[in-house]
Parts: C-alpha cells; structure tokens; sequence
C-alpha cells in the first residue's frame, strides 16, 4: 500500500500534512492527565472482567463471624456487617456498575443522536416538537429525573438502566442538534445533495461522522455520570437490590457504621471516586485533543 | 446555432423569494432564459444579482420556507417545480449536477475522494461498491488527477484546491448528467489552476455532450468558454447574446460598464484613459428602486427610467436587452 502511494505520488507528497486522528492521537499521548484517566478506565474495566481470577469465592456469601472486622492480610479493605470482603464486593461490584454505565450511555446514544441528527436536520416542526420535550426534560435536574422513572418502573438493575438513560437523552439530543445545525449549512452536504444523495445517507455519512467529536466526548462524561447516578439509586436503595454488590449499596448500608467501622462506606465511596475520575479525565482529555483549534 | 433545436433547459419567469424578518427579498425576480443541448451558457453579473440562486432554484437545494420558488423550469420539457422530493432527488446528479465555488469546503473532510465521488454512481446507476469505486477512479484520471488510485483513498485535506475542484468536477460527472450548473467553478483558484480547470471543463464537455451554465464575474473566462451570455442584474436579466455580439457590440449600459471595468494592460499608456467604473454599488435586495433597476447607476439616464420598467426588447431572436435605449 504505501509503495504504491510512493510509486505514484507527485512531489508535494512528502510534505503532506498528516491526519487529524494522528495529530489528535498524538495531542492525547502528550496530556498525562488525560491518560491517568484513560489507565483508571482500563484498570476499571479488566477489574469487571476478571472478577472471578481476582476474587475466586462468592462475594455475597454471609459469615457473620467475620462482621465488621477492619482490613487484615484475609480481607484486605475489610468485612462488612454480613461478614462480606469488601474488597471481594467492590470487584463485584464494578461489574455491575460498568454494565449500568454501559447500558444507560446506550440507550442516551441510540435514542438521543438519531433524534438530534432528525432534530437538526429537518427543522421546522419536527425540531420545534422535540426540543420542547427536550426542554421538558432538561427542566428537571437529571438525578431527580431518574427517581422519578426509578418510582415508575420499579427498582432493579434494568430499571436503573432505563432510568438514567432516558435522563441523558435530553443532553444527547441537544448536543447532536446543536453540532447538526452547524454541519447541515456545509457546502460539502449542499454538494452531496446536488448529486442526489437521500437524506438517509447524508445524515448516517456525511453528517454524524462529522458530530462523532462532541459524541465521543460526551459519552466518557456521560459513562462516568451513569456510575455515579447508579450510585446514587443504589445508596436510596431503589437502584440495584441486595445481596448483589453494588458499590453505591455498600456505600448506603456502611453509613450506619460510619463512626466504629468507617471501612465499610470509605472504600465503595473510593471506587467510586476513581471510576468516574477516569472518565471525566479522559473525556477532558479527548475533548481537547480532538478539538482542532486547541494545541497542546 | 441550435435554432431548430427545443431547448435542453427553459427557465420562464422564475421568481425566488426570500421571506425574512425584514421583508420578502426577491432575489431571483422574474428570470427567463433557454439553455441548449451541449452549449455553455454564460451567467454574468456582480454579486449578490441571483445568479447562485438561479442555479440553486434549479435544483431546489434552497430550504423552503424560507425560501419561495415560483415559475416554470422546464428540463426537457418537464417542470421540476412540479415534482416531489424524490423525483427531483432523481436528477440531481444524474441530469443535472452542480459544481460550487468553494473547493477547499466542498468535499466532506472525513470522507475519502474515492467514496465521494462514487457514491453518486452507486445511487443513480446502481453499481456496486467495487464497480463505483472502479469507476470514480476512472474519473478522477479523467479530470487529470495524478496517481488516481491512491488519490481515490485519500481523504480531502490532503489535496490542493485545485486537486479538490478537479475532484469536485469528477464527482458532478460521474453519472454523465446533461446539464452541469457550474458556479463559479475557479474563483477560488489561482490564475495558472484557473486555465487547467477550464481545459478539463471544455474537453469533458466536448467529451460527455454535456450543457454548462457557467456562472461567473469573470468576462474573461466568460469570453474564453461560452457561446451564449446572459447578464442579469439585481434579480432580472439585463442582456442576452451571443458572446462574440457582446463583447463587440454591448447594448446595455450595464453591460458596456462591465466591459469597460475590466483593466487591459498598457491600454491607459496607450489612450490616457481611466479605469471606467461603475458608480454606486448593487440596490440592498430590500429596496429595489422604482422604474429600471439600473437606473441610479446609469450613464445614460432617461426620465422615464426613473418612472416605469424597461421592457424587454428582441433585436435579433439571440439578441435581447432590457432597456429604454432600445425602445425609442
């Protein structure tokens, strides 16, 4: 491939600039922050997936012997009043958490873009209709928003799923639009146009890829944002049910033994903490350095 | 000339409005003109006359509201103004094409040329991916793209503007339309690209039998390529003639101000003449003067200039002009 480029390039070819995905590449490798949050996600996500090398008994098991006991060599980050290892609970615990933010960033990007992208694009009633519902949901604030549906729906691992998700379309809807209103007024979508192009392909091809930045920026903040909301269900007990861990469950019953055995909240509230770190790091991170005017 | 021919592109009174918070703009106000199978057909005038609009009410690609497209544009005897989205979505590209001005934001930067340029084959005839690709890499050597293969998978920013209009053009072609809107196809480009770009436009045309209206300021490019001209101003059509008349013999004020702005080089050693100019500057679209248009501009001023609109004088069957002038 690249003999061929050599073989039959002219003479500016050496001097061509080079792509925007390398020039944001290597913005990102320069931004050591950006790329502690990024070690954080991935230390985060090999957790969730080895969960059962790393802790090979049942995390959910009760012994009540063991109940409260602060951290040794046998349970490094401690017991719980179950006589639980929270260490065992919080590696659990990020499975669940990464199967929340996972779900709740899906059902905001698959409901949220193709709305936004139809928003932006078509205008007119079409646009004025769903930014008022946007609007209507924007209202609320989005933790409040996500109780709401949590009391509808019922509580349990799907319903927090949906609840937040649908907490996030608005922000979904209301980035895509602004970014689409921008990208339509292209001459490159007028000339696709003038070559017959149906409004299908251009929105799929020549207008989301051109809104993936914004995108793929707001899906790290919005992974990090579903972790802490599902956290925050989870500590109301109306989000995840025991005894399946949850990192914002623990940290919900650990608080009555705040003053003798304050292990018991501090290290959920941990994971937590550095979790949603990672993808707020990184999300500013990638914001940066895919934004063409900024540089590093 | 093609005077026994039916014309390939009839525009009859088309008007173009605008409707803005200030008022309605009538931007293109009442245009008509033929355009012939396989000629070019110059489109001159200053900016912000209609001449993009013409072209963009052409192919609908206005939004409508704000926008309000009235008239007749018969293409090969059909009125597209009278078709459903799909229908006119059909001969974009396939009939007729369009090239723009601006060829460093006219290609989609995260697109590569190749799957630009076939896309609009793949639509229109069907091909496959392999076949379109084929074909767009077929088309980028005819518009003289070096190394068209690996051209094919580059992505625009690393082409020049010359190399993106080529592309620009190659895409417009690619399904051998018969009528190419070309709007200021090289304003945009240095001189030296200028004359390549309309070399490969004269032999595709020659090549692929195809009409081009050539919308442009420039008289010289006008001179160089079309055998037809229409001037229009401020939303109407001033003059029409064939190109060598007009240039010999211009019979609108407006058109012999044009004529007289282009700088000849020596020509004031020679005659100790100035520059001519024309005095003023384009009516603002919401307030278009009473009686002619042209008139607060005009050298030759007459009072009924200023009271009633010039009709539209036939000299010739090719030859047309707006103006008292010709009437008395």
């Amino acid at each position: 491939m690249t003999d061929t480029i050599r073989n039959t390039a002219d003479g500016d070819r050496d001097h061509s600039p080079i792509s925007p995905f390398r020039r944001s590449w290597f913005k990102l490798k320069r931004n050591k922050v950006a790329l502690f949050g990024g070690f954080l996600i991935l230390l985060y996500i090999l957790t969730a997936l080895l969960a059962p090398v790393l802790f090979p008994g049942n995390p959910s098991a009760p012994n009540l012997i063991m109940a409260l006991e602060t951290p040794s060599l046998k349970h490094p980050l401690g017991t719980d009043e179950l006589g639980r290892s929270i260490l065992g609970r919080i590696i659990y615990g990020s499975r669940v958490s990464l199967s929340i933010a996972i779900g709740v960033v899906s059902v905001g990007l698959f409901i949220g873009v193709p709305l936004g992208l139809i928003s932006g694009y078509y205008g007119g009633k079409t646009d004025f209709i769903l930014q008022r519902i946007t609007d209507t949901l924007l209202a609320f604030p989005g933790f409040l928003l996500a109780l709401g549906l949590v009391a509808v729906l019922g509580v349990g691992l799907k319903n927090a799923m949906v609840s937040i998700g649908i907490a996030m379309i608005p922000l979904y809807i209301r980035l895509v639009r602004g970014c689409t209103l921008a990208v339509r007024e292209e001459i490159y979508v007028e000339a696709a146009k003038a070559v017959g192009t149906r409004d299908t392909v251009i929105l799929l091809r020549h207008i989301l890829p051109n809104v993936m930045v914004p995108i793929t920026v707001q899906t790290s903040l919005s992974m990090g944002m579903g972790i802490l909301f599902a956290a925050g269900l989870g500590f109301l007990g109306i989000g995840v049910q025991p005894p399946t861990p949850e990192w914002g469950t623990m940290l919900g019953s650990g608080r009555s033994y705040l003053f003798h055995a304050p292990h018991v909240a501090t290290f959920p509230g941990i994971a937590i903490f550095l979790a949603v770190l990672g993808f707020n790091l990184l999300g500013d991170g990638l914001r940066d350095a895919l934004d063409p005017r900024f540089k590093l | 000339m093609n005077d026994t021919k039916k014309p390939l592109l009839a525009i009859e009174a088309l008007h173009t409005r605008f409707h803005t918070q200030d008022g309605v703009v009538n931007a293109v106000d009442g245009v008509d003109f033929n355009v012939y199978q396989g000629e070019t057909l110059g489109l001159v005038g200053e900016s912000g006359c209609g001449k993009s609009v013409t072209a963009l009410s052409i192919l609908q690609l206005l939004r409508c509201p704000p926008a309000e497209i009235q008239g007749n544009i018969r293409f090969e005897g059909v009125n597209l103004l009278n078709l459903d989205q799909e229908a006119i979505r059909k001969v974009r590209g396939s009939a007729i094409s369009m090239i723009f001005q601006e060829p460093m934001t006219s290609l989609n930067p995260v697109l590569t040329i190749g799957e630009q340029i076939s896309e609009a084959v793949r639509l229109h005839e069907g091909m496959r991916y392999q076949e379109a690709w084929k074909w767009a890499v077929n088309m980028l050597q005819m518009v003289q793209i070096s190394g068209p293969r690996a051209r094919a998978r580059e992505y625009p920013h690393k082409l020049s503007g010359g190399m993106r209009q080529r592309a620009m053009i190659a895409m417009a072609l690619s399904c051998n339309p018969q009528l190419l809107l070309a709007d200021e196809p090289t304003t945009a480009l240095d001189v030296t690209i200028q004359a390549q770009i309309m070399d490969i436009m004269v032999r595709l045309k020659e090549e692929f039998k195809t009409a081009i209206v050539l919308i442009t300021h420039d008289l010289g490019v006008i001179a160089e390529m079309a055998s037809r001209v229409v001037v229009m101003y401020a939303g109407k059509v001033v003059e029409e003639a064939p190109v060598k008349d007009l240039f010999k013999d211009p019979r609108h004020p407006y058109t012999r101000g044009l004529l007289g702005s282009i700088p000849v080089i020596g020509h004031k050693a020679q005659t100790g003449r100035r520059l001519q100019e024309i005095p003023g500057i384009v009516p603002r679209p919401l307030e278009t003067p009473l009686g002619c248009r042209f008139h607060p501009r005009c050298s030759s001023v007459m009072d009924i200039c200023r009271k009633q609109e010039p009709p539209m004088i036939h000299l010739t069957e090719y030859r047309r002009v707006n103006c008292w002038l010709e009437a008395s």
